[in-house]
């Protein structure tokens, strides 16, 4: 069962969350980033060829412009590659474990997965960072100690959702992980 | 607890069968190895199972049934699978079956007291060959507990127990597909057996190959420590010099390589794997080194330029001291002082010059010699760059020296007699500054040579202050190429090219994707490895350098620099523990 709702984020752009239930026990929650917009391209590229525009006006080398080319094409890979994140997935699994998905704009996909047997819960946290913010995190058994946590690992950390996409997401996940302590309880 | 059952993707397209494996109960786990076909007598499968548990010490068991039903469907064998579930007797029992044409798969579970339902099972698939080959690396180790350690991993860390089933469990692979057995299984097929004379005549000539050089590098470094413990100077400069460094290094490390030991656990393996690819690259580069110098008479070029540099270096001195001597900056500085200091070190340089000159006629052949130790290891040829940087800038080191050792008397003096000038001394008994009275005659002669040292601090402070620059200006380029010698001892290549071409030997964890799902159908996940990232890699197979890092921080430097205390930035490892 697919569904496809529009949030924002905390910077106000357009968010597109897709739920997708593929058994009561095992669901997946989409986060589409916005892309990379046109306009703030062409202004970083305008800002660096003026400036080696004007380098090469003092120092009339012609190698100034062709590196500031170069430098243009290798800046634009390496930010598609390493920094745009276009999709965030959270896939849960009931008694398997919790895989957190980053996939960037050049296609390269990031992947960690939680074994349930380590997770204690997930909880809505507040942060404070210049206003008010709130994330989405998951809540880690120490090994040692089972009643202390031992990790905070945030999801969605480049989406940056808002509260209500938040709670959408938490209300199925507590779902999930109530229905998987009961089973855990009862066997 | 939702069964969780892990099945090979090789075995999706086999005959109908037996699935054999292993459960583990606490986690819900059911690892299916193998499939066994028809036509078997249950005692020979049990026998193999016997077989396979005492070489593996993991309890594999019979799982339940396979049935791929390939042409029209047949009831009868629906039935048959049905009563094996009443021969092999175990809990809970699986009854996995697939359609020939649809990818429809049906999963059935039952076992005692829960009640059978299709929510009940999970189907995750894995590929063998990879689970078996992968290394666990998990992100966060304890100190006091190892991946890969047998009686943890089956206890905790779920997913560790399914690796460290598939990976045991090597008997039950040992079967090829064509071999005639009582028993016929389906699972992961190795390509065979390396069957190339070559190979094999390299892993029998490996052993006394190994045997011959290891005796003859523990000759060797039983050579070096009796000669240089005979030898009192001769040990001093070997632990100064950075070429002994170097080769000590790559002694220990051609020992480990060639060492008749086979290696315990992967991460020696990895080690011994790594070091061999490092030398061997080292001796390479050195090799293109050696070629490029010979090649159109570099050497002999060299060698003409090296003296007018080194006379270019004198000259350049001695107007840098003539403008100290006279008034540089626009300060004032003491003349006599100014000088003394000034002829003395004029002095220097032209002893120095004259040294030179008086080795220029060697100066080609010194240089073809140390061109040759190029075939040993381009780090052993940038050791003995830096030796011979440090060797002509060597009367910059005394200089440096001098004025080192005459501002921090300066300093200590000066200090001294400004705590007499206040009417306190340092109390040695007591390690603190106390109260103290002079006689008249004590002060008068201390505050006299307190102005008489005040007054003379610029001129040897300037001079100190040049000489410093100088000499950390020599420290730097001798760093950079201490920098570029430690990259190529440390860097793991041959991890790095692991990760490059097979990732999946090298896993961080796994990562799950879900099938398609048909409608009433189990839930299906496909399993695969998720790779180590190279960041990790290099920091967990870093070979150890030979550790001539600067072990001071910037603070600790800056205050030994205004003090006037000597900084030794090549401090060996040897040299701190003595």
């Amino acid at each position: 069962m697919e569904d496809e709702q529009s949030f924002s984020d905390i910077s106000g752009g357009r968010l597109s969350l897709q739920r997708r239930y593929y058994t009561q026990s095992c669901r997946e929650f989409c986060l589409n980033c916005p892309r990379l917009s046109l306009r703030s391209l062409t202004a970083v590229t305008c800002t660096v060829w003026l400036v080696a525009y004007g380098l090469f006006a003092l120092c009339e080398n012609s190698m100034i412009l062709s590196s500031a080319i170069f430098i243009t094409l290798i800046g634009l890979l390496g930010y598609l590659h390493f920094v745009k994140i276009d999709q965030e997935t959270l896939l849960i699994i009931d008694s398997l474990g919790i895989q957190m998905t980053s996939s960037y704009a050049s296609g390269k996909e990031s992947t960690t997965f939680i074994e349930m047997g380590k997770v204690k819960d997930i909880v809505i946290n507040e942060a404070i960072y210049m206003k008010v913010i709130y994330y989405l995190c998951i809540l880690l058994k120490d090994p040692l100690e089972p009643q202390e946590i031992s990790q905070v690992v945030p999801v969605f950390q480049s989406a940056k959702p808002r509260l209500d996409c938040l709670i959408e997401v938490y209300r199925s996940c507590q779902e999930v992980l109530a229905n998987q302590k009961a089973t855990s309880t009862r066997s | 607890m939702v069964l969780k059952a892990f099945f090979p993707t090789c075995c999706a397209s086999a005959d109908s069968g037996l699935l054999v494996g292993r459960w583990v109960p606490e986690q819900g786990f059911a690892v299916v190895l193998a499939v066994v076909h028809f036509p078997f007598i249950p005692l020979q499968v049990r026998e193999l199972l016997a077989r396979v548990q005492r070489a593996s010490q993991v309890g594999l068991a019979v799982l339940g049934t396979w049935c791929h039903r390939r042409r029209e469907p047949e009831e009868s064998l629906g039935r048959f699978l049905e009563g094996l579930g009443a021969l092999f007797t175990h809990k809970p029992w699986l009854q996995l079956s697939r359609e020939p044409d649809s990818r429809r798969w049906n999963c059935k579970v039952s076992s005692p007291g829960a009640p059978c339902g299709e929510d009940q099972v999970m189907l995750i698939f894995y590929d063998q060959r990879q689970v078996l080959l992968a290394q666990l690396h998990p992100p966060a180790t304890l100190p006091d507990r190892r991946a890969g350690d047998a009686t943890a991993t089956a206890a905790e860390g779920g997913l560790a127990a399914v690796f460290h089933t598939v990976a045991r469990s090597e008997a039950l692979f040992q079967s090829d597909r064509f071999d005639e057995g009582p028993v016929r299984l389906t699972h992961w097929q190795s390509e065979g057996v390396e069957a190339s004379i070559l190979v094999e005549l390299a892993k029998w000539a490996s052993g006394p190959v190994c045997l011959l050089l290891s005796s003859l590098l523990s000759l060797l470094s039983w050579l070096s420590t009796w000669r240089l413990c005979r030898l009192c100077p001769l040990a001093f400069l070997c632990s100064k010099l950075c070429t002994c460094q170097q080769l000590r290094l790559r002694l220990q490390h051609l020992q480990l390589v060639f060492s008749t030991q086979k290696a315990e656990d992967p991460a020696q393996l990895m080690r011994k794997a790594n070091t061999l690819v490092s030398v061997l690259l080292d001796v390479a580069l050195g090799l293109a080194l050696l070629s490029w110098l010979h090649r159109e008479d570099r050497i002999g070029q060299l060698a003409d330029a090296l003296v007018p540099v080194a006379d270019r270096v004198a000259e350049e001195l001695q107007q840098l001291l003539e403008w100290l001597m006279g008034a540089p900056a626009g300060l004032k500085m003491n003349r006599a002082l100014d000088q003394v200091l000034g002829r003395f070190f004029l002095y220097h340089i032209h002893l120095w010059i004259s040294y030179i000159h008086l080795m220029s006629p060697f100066v080609e052949r010194i240089l073809w010699h140390v061109g040759l130790s190029a075939c040993l290891g381009l780090t052993v040829a940038l050791s003995l760059l830096s030796d011979i940087l440090a060797l002509l800038t060597f009367h910059i080191y005394c200089f440096y020296v001098y004025g080192a050792r005459l501002y921090c008397l300066k300093v200590c003096g000066l200090s001294s007699l400004w705590r007499l000038f206040r009417g306190k001394k340092w109390n040695v008994l007591r390690q603190r500054v106390d109260s103290c009275s002079y006689d008249l005659d004590q002060l008068f002669i201390g505050t006299l040579l307190f102005t008489i040292l005040l007054f003379l601090l610029p001129t040897t402070a300037l001079y100190y202050l040049v000489f410093t620059l100088l000499r950390l200006l020599v420290v730097a380029v001798q760093g950079l190429i201490h920098l570029l010698v430690d990259l190529v001892n440390s860097l793991p290549l041959y991890s790095l090219g692991l990760r490059l071409c097979r990732p999946y030997r090298l896993a961080a964890g796994v990562k799950f994707r879900v099938l398609e799902r048909e409608s009433d159908g189990p839930l299906r996940l496909l399993m695969q490895i998720n790779p180590l990232p190279y960041s990790h890699v290099v920091h967990n197979f870093r070979l150890p350098s030979c550790g001539c890092h600067p072990r001071q921080s910037w603070s600790s430097l800056c205050r030994k620099l205004f003090f006037g205390e000597l900084i030794y930035p090549w401090r060996q490892r040897g040299d701190k523990q003595d």
